[in-house]
C-alpha cells in the first residue's frame, strides 16, 4: 500500500491516504460511518455529530478528524450506535418532520438513518418549531421547519460565487437557515434541483416535482442507507488480492 | 316528562359519533340527532403547504378510502397545472388512476359489506354481539368470510400496483400518474393463483349479489321497511348517462326520477351546492341552492348512484342494475337497506372495469403526465365508495395552498343519515323506557347502511364506537349505554 497509512477500524486493518478524514477513509475501505452533514469533497462542518466515532477513548467526529498512522477507531459498537440514535431523535423532535406527507420520504437521509438505527418513537418531547416557510423563489420551496442545520446548502449552493443560503439569528434563540431571495430568484431549475438533492431532509424542495419517484424506486426503498458503502467490501477485497 | 337517549360511541363504524334521542312523557321519540363530535381540520392545516403535496397529505383523512381523497385532490390539481379535468390526461395517466379508483371501490365495498355489515344480516340485528361480528362470520360462514378477506385483498393489491402502497400511496401527481403498471403486477392480478385472480373476483362478486338477492327474497319486509323515505339523489355520471365513478358531470334526480340538476360541469359546483352549519355538530349540511336547506338535501353513495345513472357500462352489472331498477318500477329507490344491494352491484361493476383495465396496453406505456397553462384554482370531484366527494383548492403566486374546501361523502349524506336514524329510533324505541342492545344496534345498522366511516367527515382519529344516553324531560341523564 504505497503512500498509504494504516489505521484500524473496529479491529479491521484499513489503509488511508495521509490527510484524509476518518469518514472518507472508512468509506474507501467499505466501512460505513453514518453522517448527515458530510459531503465528499466539501470542507467538513462537524455540525450534525452523527458520525461520532471513538478514537483512543475519546468521542470525535469522523468527518473533521484526519487519519494518523496506526490510529485505532471504534465505529460500529452498541454505545456509539445508541448515541447516534439519540442524536437522530433529537433532530426529529427539533423540526417538523412529518414523513407521511413529505415528498422527500424514501429519499430522506434523516428518515433512512432513523430506519437504520431502528428508531420507533423519539424519547424527547417534540419542539414543533415555527421557523417559517419561504416559497417566494420560482423554483425552490424552503421549509425552514424541517431544517437540521447541517450547513450542506450553505457550503455548496452558490450563485455567481455568492452563497445562496446562510445562517440567520446566530447567537439568538432561533438560529435558522435563510435563503437569499435575490440570488434564489436567479437560480435555474437545474441549480434548484441540485439544492434539493444536497439537502439531507425535505427543507429544500424543487417546486412542482414532488412525488415523481414512485414508491419502490426511491433511494432508500429497498436497501438501508450505507448499503452502497458496505457492498463495496467484496469489491475492495478482490482489488486487494 | 321527556327523555333524551344518547348512543355513543357508534360501533363497527370508523370515527366517532353519538346519537341522542329525546323522548316525551309517553316515551315516544320526539327528536333524534346524529352528532359527529370530532374535529380534524385538514382544510386549515393544508394551508401554506405546496399544492403538489395535497394529494398525499389529505388522503390521511382516512385509512379505508384514502385513494378517493388522493385522486380527488389530484383531479383538482390537474386544473391548477393546466392538465384540464378528468379527460385531459394522457390515456396512461387517466387509466392508471381509474384502475386505482376501481380497486379502491372494490376493496372498500368488500370491507363495508363483509366485515362491517354481514354480521347484522347473517345473525340478525338482535343477535348476541359476541357472535354478531366478523369473527362470528368467520366461524359460522367460513367461505363467505374468506371471500370477503380475499376480495378486499385483491382491491388492496390493485392499489399497491398503481399507487405503490396499499394504504396512503403516492401514485397520482398533478397532471397524471408517477408509474406504469408493471408486467409482474399485471400477471399477478390477472392470473395470480386459482383463488386470486380477476375472473375469480368477478365470480365471487356475482356470488355475493346472488347471496343478497336470496336474503332479500326471504327478508323482503325487513329490508324494505327498515327505513324508507323519498329523497333527491346526487352523483357524477358519464356524459352519456352511464355510471362513472371516476369522472363525469354532476346530476341530481328527485324522488320521482326528475332531473333537477341536469348534468352540469362540477367546476361550477358553488353555483349549485351550499353548506349549512349547525351548532350541535361539526359536520356541515350541504344542500342544493335552488331548493334551499329544507328541501335541497340529497343522498349520495351506491343507492343514489343507481338512482341517477341511466345504465351501467359493463354487462354483468347492467343486468343486475335492470333487475334492481325494476323493483321500484324504474323510479328512484328510497329504501335505506337497499344501499347494500346497490353496493354489491357496484362491486361487480368494479370487478368488470378492473378486468378491462388490466388488459389495456395503455397502462404499460405512453406519457405519464401532461402539463398546460397554470391556474390558481382547482376543483376535483369523484364518486368515492360512499358517495360524491368534493375537493376545492386555491393557491397563491408562490404555489402555496391558500384555501381548501372538502365536502366528503358522509357530509353529503348527513341529513339522510339523520332521517334514517330518526325513523329507526321511532320504530324500535317508541314507548320504551329502557335502551336495549338491539335498539342501539338498529340505529347503528341504519348508519352503517350509508357509511361505516364517520371519521373523514370532520374528522376523528382512532376507533369509533357509539354511545346511547337517555335523558328525561329536564335533560337529566337517566341511562347511558356503550356498545
Amino acid at each position: 500500500m504505497k503512500g498509504k497509512i494504516k489505521i484500524i477500524i473496529d479491529g479491521k486493518e484499513c489503509w488511508a491516504k495521509p490527510g484524509q478524514n476518518v469518514i472518507d477513509a472508512a468509506r474507501d475501505n467499505g466501512i460505513y460511518i453514518p453522517s448527515l452533514c458530510h459531503v465528499e469533497g466539501v470542507k467538513p462542518a462537524g455540525s450534525c455529530r452523527v458520525c461520532n466515532v471513538r478514537i483512543e477513548g475519546r468521542n470525535m467526529t469522523a468527518c473533521t478528524t484526519p487519519v494518523a498512522d496506526g490510529m485505532e477507531i471504534e465505529n460500529d459498537i452498541p454505545e456509539l450506535n445508541e448515541l447516534r440514535k439519540a442524536i437522530i431523535e433529537v433532530l426529529f423532535v427539533s423540526g417538523n418532520h412529518f414523513c407521511p406527507s413529505c415528498e422527500k420520504s424514501g429519499n430522506c437521509e434523516l428518515q433512512a438513518l432513523a430506519y437504520r438505527f431502528r428508531m420507533m418513537v423519539p424519547r424527547f418531547p417534540y419542539e414543533f418549531p415555527i421557523k417559517g416557510v419561504d416559497a417566494s423563489s420560482k423554483y425552490i420551496y424552503h421549509d425552514r421547519n424541517r431544517c437540521v442545520m447541517c450547513k450542506r446548502c450553505i457550503r455548496t449552493i452558490t450563485k455567481d460565487g455568492k452563497n445562496v443560503f446562510a445562517y440567520s439569528s446566530r447567537g439568538g434563540k432561533h438560529l435558522h437557515v435563510v435563503m437569499d431571495k435575490e440570488l434564489a430568484a436567479q437560480m435555474t431549475e437545474k441549480e434548484a434541483q441540485k439544492a434539493m438533492d444536497i439537502c439531507p431532509v425535505g427543507a429544500i424542495l424543487k417546486k412542482e416535482r414532488g412525488f415523481y419517484s414512485p414508491i419502490g424506486q426511491r433511494k432508500y426503498d429497498t436497501e438501508p442507507i450505507g448499503s452502497d458503502v458496505e457492498k463495496n467490501i467484496d469489491h475492495l477485497k478482490q482489488k486487494e488480492q | 316528562m321527556t327523555k333524551k337517549i344518547t348512543i355513543e360511541p357508534v360501533t363497527r363504524v370508523e370515527g366517532h359519533g353519538k346519537v341522542t334521542i329525546h323522548l316525551d312523557e309517553e316515551n315516544n321519540v320526539k327528536q333524534t340527532r346524529l352528532h359527529i363530535v370530532e374535529f380534524r381540520g385538514f382544510e386549515r392545516f393544508v394551508q401554506g403547504r405546496p399544492y403538489w403535496e395535497a394529494p398525499v397529505l389529505v388522503q390521511r383523512l382516512c385509512g379505508i378510502c384514502p385513494v378517493s381523497h388522493h385522486l380527488a385532490a389530484a383531479k383538482a390539481l390537474d386544473m391548477i397545472v393546466g392538465a384540464g379535468t378528468g379527460d385531459g390526461l394522457t390515456p396512461t395517466g387517466e387509466k392508471m388512476r381509474r384502475l386505482m379508483h376501481y380497486g379502491q371501490i372494490f376493496q372498500s365495498h368488500a370491507l363495508h359489506f363483509f366485515h362491517l355489515v354481514s354480521p347484522d344480516l347473517l345473525f340478525g340485528i338482535d343477535a348476541d354481539p359476541a357472535i354478531r361480528n366478523i369473527i362470528g362470520v368467520a366461524m359460522e360462514h367460513k367461505e363467505l368470510a374468506v371471500q370477503g378477506v380475499m376480495m378486499r385483498k385483491f382491491g388492496q393489491e390493485i392499489i399497491r400496483a398503481t399507487a405503490g402502497k396499499k394504504i396512503h400511496g403516492t401514485g397520482a401527481i398533478p397532471g397524471g400518474i408517477n408509474k406504469f403498471l408493471s408486467p409482474k403486477d399485471k400477471e399477478y392480478l390477472l392470473n395470480g393463483s386459482e383463488d386470486f385472480n380477476i375472473e375469480k373476483m368477478i365470480e365471487w362478486s356475482q356470488g355475493i349479489v346472488s347471496f343478497f338477492k336470496d336474503y332479500y327474497k326471504k327478508n323482503k319486509k325487513f329490508i324494505d321497511d327498515f327505513s324508507w323515505f323519498p329523497s333527491n339523489n346526487m352523483s357524477l355520471v358519464r356524459k352519456d348517462g352511464a355510471m362513472d365513478l371516476y369522472h363525469g358531470v354532476l346530476r341530481v334526480v328527485d324522488h320521482d326520477g326528475k332531473k333537477i340538476l341536469n348534468d352540469v360541469d362540477y367546476q361550477n359546483y358553488t353555483d349549485y351546492v351550499e353548506e349549512e352549519v349547525k351548532n350541535w355538530t361539526y359536520m356541515k349540511f350541504p344542500y342544493l341552492k335552488q331548493l334551499g336547506p329544507e328541501k335541497g338535501w340529497y343522498r349520495v353513495g351506491p343507492l343514489a348512484r343507481l338512482n341517477t345513472c341511466d345504465f351501467i357500462p359493463t354487462p354483468l352489472a347492467q343486468k343486475e342494475f335492470e333487475e334492481f331498477r325494476s323493483l321500484t318500477g324504474g323510479k328512484p329507490n328510497g329504501h335505506c337497506l337497499h344501499y347494500h344491494y346497490a353496493r354489491l352491484i357496484e362491486i361487480l361493476h368494479a370487478a368488470e372495469v378492473m378486468r378491462d383495465l388490466l388488459n389495456d396496453p395503455d397502462l404499460m406505456k405512453g406519457e405519464l403526465t401532461v402539463k398546460g397553462e397554470k391556474s390558481f384554482e382547482g376543483i376535483g370531484l369523484l364518486e368515492a365508495p360512499r358517495g360524491t366527494l368534493f375537493h376545492h383548492y386555491k393557491i397563491n403566486e408562490d404555489d402555496q395552498i391558500t384555501m381548501a374546501n372538502l365536502i366528503v361523502s358522509t357530509t353529503n349524506n348527513n341529513i339522510p343519515m339523520n332521517r334514517s336514524v330518526n325513523i329507526v329510533a321511532k320504530n324500535w324505541m317508541n314507548g320504551q323506557a329502557e335502551i336495549t342492545e338491539p335498539m342501539m344496534n338498529a340505529v347503528e345498522v341504519a348508519i352503517r347502511a350509508y357509511d361505516p366511516c364517520l371519521s373523514c367527515a370532520t374528522h376523528a382519529l382512532g376507533s369509533m364506537p357509539l354511545e346511547v344516553s337517555l335523558y328525561d324531560a329536564g335533560d337529566n341523564l337517566i341511562d347511558r349505554k356503550r356498545t
